[in-house]
């Protein structure tokens, strides 16, 4: 008995120490930088991360952006619509009209034509299918659509090279700690701690950046296509003090092979401009499309707004081109900065948006540590007023509990926010339950008649399976709640299921450790209860 | 200190037909207001905009409305927020100004205009797109039906079926007694407020969880007893602790509705009806559906 005592004993001395160890960083003093302020030998080898504060409570901005897939789906689409008429003429195959109707290709042709072009899918359009066929006197009509297969994995795609997008721009926009993740099907979660003011950030995720260079239509007025509309292959742009360009719709280029993309400050009176590398591909390119239009006017187009129109003097080599405009230095940064980190595949909307303020957060946590102090003081002095001697043991748990559970949430970096706080406040009222089984049990058995070494045994081992039940059904809410929550729900899940695991060690195995001591130790003759 | 003095015995089942028709009627209430009149919704759920604002003076809700101008479409609603004297507000836009974008420019001009850019504080703002609303509803609704059919199943499966059926009904009815008195209260629902729900589902099954291990206790030992005498003796016997353990909830409870600060003095509010709902039903509610569930089953056979 009294080894066993001591191994438990030595046990829990361990897991305090350790505990506390977790704790320090989260209690000392901050530095300047905001880091705790620890010795180097304590940096070196011991755990130095605080407990995180969701933004709820350290203040931020919690975006999330739904990518518009269908968007990019039509752009691939559009794409292999234009390759299927260019092949299907190149193969002299006859075909009436083939045009795009959302997510689909519909095509008019002779009937003739029919298995020559179910050829040409199968052969080399094989991410389309035929989703339907008609022929009636002598013409046929067919609607394609990308396989089944092709859309997953374009969604997939778009998705997740919109992440990678919004990640390289908020990179460089300088937010400490962002969360950037993918949220179910086709949702971004984007957490931006700090983060007040977020209509720049926001501007900065949402913008498309499809930079493409286009030739301007001179052999045509722009008047005349304001009137009549653009003739094919044409389409009219507005640049930003909504002048209008008559352009080719077809990009010469696009901003696909910029490699680099920095401010320049202004040389005259003109503001600062936005200075493009380009890699190999992109300068070749770029040196043969000037080389072929010399004298002509080069649009440069960002997301369908022209910028400038210059004329080309000369073959351009060196990978370098400008893009000005009427900048603000803090516009030329963000378009900088979007060049640099690439185009979005698809447009983004906003889905939901929470901001909250550093002074709400910190009035957040004072009012949670009051009411965690209030609330814990009552069931302390409740306990010790009903149960006397066992309710100071309960106590005694309870201040242990708290110590874990901290101690846990530090060591799994798992995120405090406000219900969190309000999570870790009402475990306190729950933590004492099953001492207040254990100890109604002892009375109980106490009353029966029983010694009290035969009563405290008892008392553990009849309240046990009660014990185990009631927190089995309040963890499993929990593991629900954690299932369904966003955000702050999720922190207070999280905190109700480590509560309930450091209840059931500190309320049942650290109160039998003391009661198996001082059975061990002496004759225990009488419980104080 | 012994609050129920041992030996008591009240006799619990011989009110259960009374207790049965009030908790109905009440069900009954809640269920018609739910279907014909609906709960206040959230941000979370309906949809919208709220902004948490803290003025430097003393300032009235009609000078704000007033300051505000217009902001997008809908109705614009402004309660007061926060302690006595704190000044905060909540302003609720109706229509979800997401697609604006630059709300926080706009808010912030107009109120410069009138307060001054120091006067004023923009505390908090939450978006919440009509889409995400619904979607987050109806995960809502269902993260707590599961969570009340899988207390049921546990109990199934630790105990017995009948107590199952009970520990069900009993959690419904909490769960309707909590939605009642937050509609009554006029607290609107949000995801905070599923949580609480969860949470009294969760918790609010622990004391039928009590009650059914001393009734199987119980009937273990004695095989003569009749059903109901020992589901009385079992619910005064263990009256104590099913009163101290919620009894120690509410007090952290309490602390937290009264000094938590605004955003979760709706949760503390829910939990605290929902945990003293939870005492109630075990006794007047799960007790008799086990005991009619025993007299269905002698009647069939």
């Amino acid at each position: 008995m009294q080894r066993s005592v001591l191994i438990r004993l030595a046990i829990f001395v361990v897991a305090t120490v350790v505990a506390v160890v977790y704790l320090v960083p989260s209690f000392v003093p901050k530095d300047a930088k905001g880091e705790p302020q620890l010795y180097e030998w304590w940096k070196q080898y011991l755990p130095t991360d605080r407990i995180h504060l969701g933004l709820d409570l350290q203040g931020g901005s919690h975006l999330v952006l739904e990518v518009k897939v269908d968007k990019a789906i039509e752009n691939t689409v559009e794409r292999i619509k234009d390759d299927l008429a260019k092949v299907g003429k190149d193969k002299n195959i006859p075909i009436t009209e083939v045009v795009r109707q959302g997510t689909q290709i519909r095509i008019k042709a002779p009937a003739a034509s029919v298995d020559k072009i179910r050829d040409l899918q199968k052969t080399e359009f094989t991410n389309l299918t035929v989703v339907n066929s008609q022929v009636s006197g002598g013409t046929a009509d067919m609607v394609l659509s990308l396989t089944e297969k092709e859309l997953r994995a374009l969604r997939d795609a778009t998705v997740d090279q919109s992440l990678e997008t919004i990640r390289n721009r908020i990179d460089q926009f300088g937010v400490s700690e962002p969360v950037i993740q993918r949220q179910g099907q086709q949702e971004i979660l984007v957490q931006l701690p700090g983060v007040q003011d977020p209509e720049d950030a926001k501007k900065l995720i949402q913008q498309t950046a499809l930079l493409e260079f286009k030739l301007v239509d001179d052999t045509r007025s722009v008047e005349d296509a304001l009137k009549s509309g653009p003739p094919p292959g044409d389409q009219i742009l507005y640049g930003q003090d909504r002048t209008p360009y008559l352009l080719q719709a077809q990009p010469l280029m696009t901003g696909a092979y910029i490699a680099d993309a920095h401010v320049r400050p202004s040389s005259r009176l003109e503001g600062p401009y936005v200075e493009l590398v380009l890699n190999n591909t992109g300068a070749r390119l770029f040196e043969r499309i000037t080389a072929e239009n010399v004298k002509r006017r080069l649009a440069i187009v960002l997301d369908n707004k022209v910028y400038s129109a210059p004329v080309i003097q000369e073959r351009i080599g060196g990978g370098r081109a400008s893009i000005t405009g009427r900048f603000e230095m803090k516009d030329a940064r963000e378009l900088a900065i979007v060049l640099r980190a690439g185009a979005l595949p698809a447009p983004l909307e906003i889905a939901e948006e929470r901001t909250v303020g550093p002074s709400l957060g910190s009035d957040s946590i004072r009012q949670g540590v009051i009411s965690f102090i209030v609330g814990s003081s009552l069931v302390v002095i409740f306990m010790l007023v009903y149960y006397k001697g066992a309710g100071l043991l309960a106590d005694v748990a309870l201040i242990f509990h708290i110590l874990f559970l901290l101690a846990i949430l530090a060591a799994f970096k798992a995120v405090l926010t406000l219900p969190g706080i309000a999570g870790i406040v009402l475990i306190a009222g729950m933590a004492v339950d099953a001492n207040v089984l254990i100890n109604e049990r002892i009375r109980e058995e106490l009353r029966a008649g029983k010694s009290a070494r035969a009563a405290i045994e008892a008392g553990y081992e009849r309240a046990l399976p009660a014990i185990i039940d009631t927190n089995v059904t309040t963890f499993l809410s929990g593991v629900i709640l954690f299932q369904f929550g966003t955000g702050p729900i999720k922190g207070f899940a999280v905190t109700l299921c480590i509560g309930i695991l450091t209840t059931v060690v500190t309320a049942v195995y650290m109160t039998r450790i003391y009661y198996d001591w001082r059975i061990s130790t002496r004759k225990l003759t009488r419980v104080s209860i | 200190m012994e609050l129920i003095k041992p030996g008591t015995s009240i006799p619990f089942t011989k009110y259960r037909h009374i207790a049965v028709i009030i908790s109905t009627v009440i069900n009954l209430t809640v269920i018609a207001f739910l279907i014909f009149r609906g709960p206040v919704l959230g941000v979370d759920f309906s949809g919208g905009t709220v902004v948490q604002l803290r003025f430097g003076q003393k300032v009235t809700i009609p000078e704000i409305r007033e300051a505000l101008g217009k902001l997008g479409e809908g109705e614009v609603v402004i309660q007061d927020f926060g302690q006595e004297g704190s000044n905060e507000f909540l302003v609720r836009l109706e229509k979800t100004t997401v697609q604006l974008g630059a709300l926080n420019d706009q808010l912030r001009t107009n109120l410069s205009q009138k307060f001054g850019p120091k006067g004023f504080e923009i505390r908090r703002i939450e978006s919440v797109g009509p889409k995400v609303g619904g979607e987050l509803r109806q995960k809502g609704t269902w993260s707590v039906i599961a969570a009340t059919i899988m207390m049921g199943v546990y109990i199934w499966f630790r105990f017995q079926l009948r107590f199952g059926v009970g520990a069900v009904i009993a959690l419904i009815h909490d769960v309707l007694v909590t939605i009642g008195a937050l509609m009554l209260a006029g607290y609107e629902f949000d995801l905070t407020i599923v949580a609480a729900l969860l949470t009294v589902v969760g918790y609010s099954v622990n004391d039928t969880v009590i009650v059914c291990d001393r009734v199987r206790e119980h009937l273990r030992k004695s095989k003569r007893e009749s059903l109901e005498n020992i589901i009385n003796l079992s619910i005064n016997e263990t009256l104590g602790r099913t009163i101290i353990t919620t009894g120690t909830a509410l007090l952290v409870l309490f602390a937290l509705f009264i000094l938590g600060g605004g955003v979760i003095r709706p949760f503390a509010f829910a939990l605290l009806v929902g945990f003293f709902s939870g005492v109630y039903s075990t006794i007047f509610i799960a007790s008799p559906v086990i005991l009619l569930w025993e007299k269905g089953k002698k009647s069939t056979k």
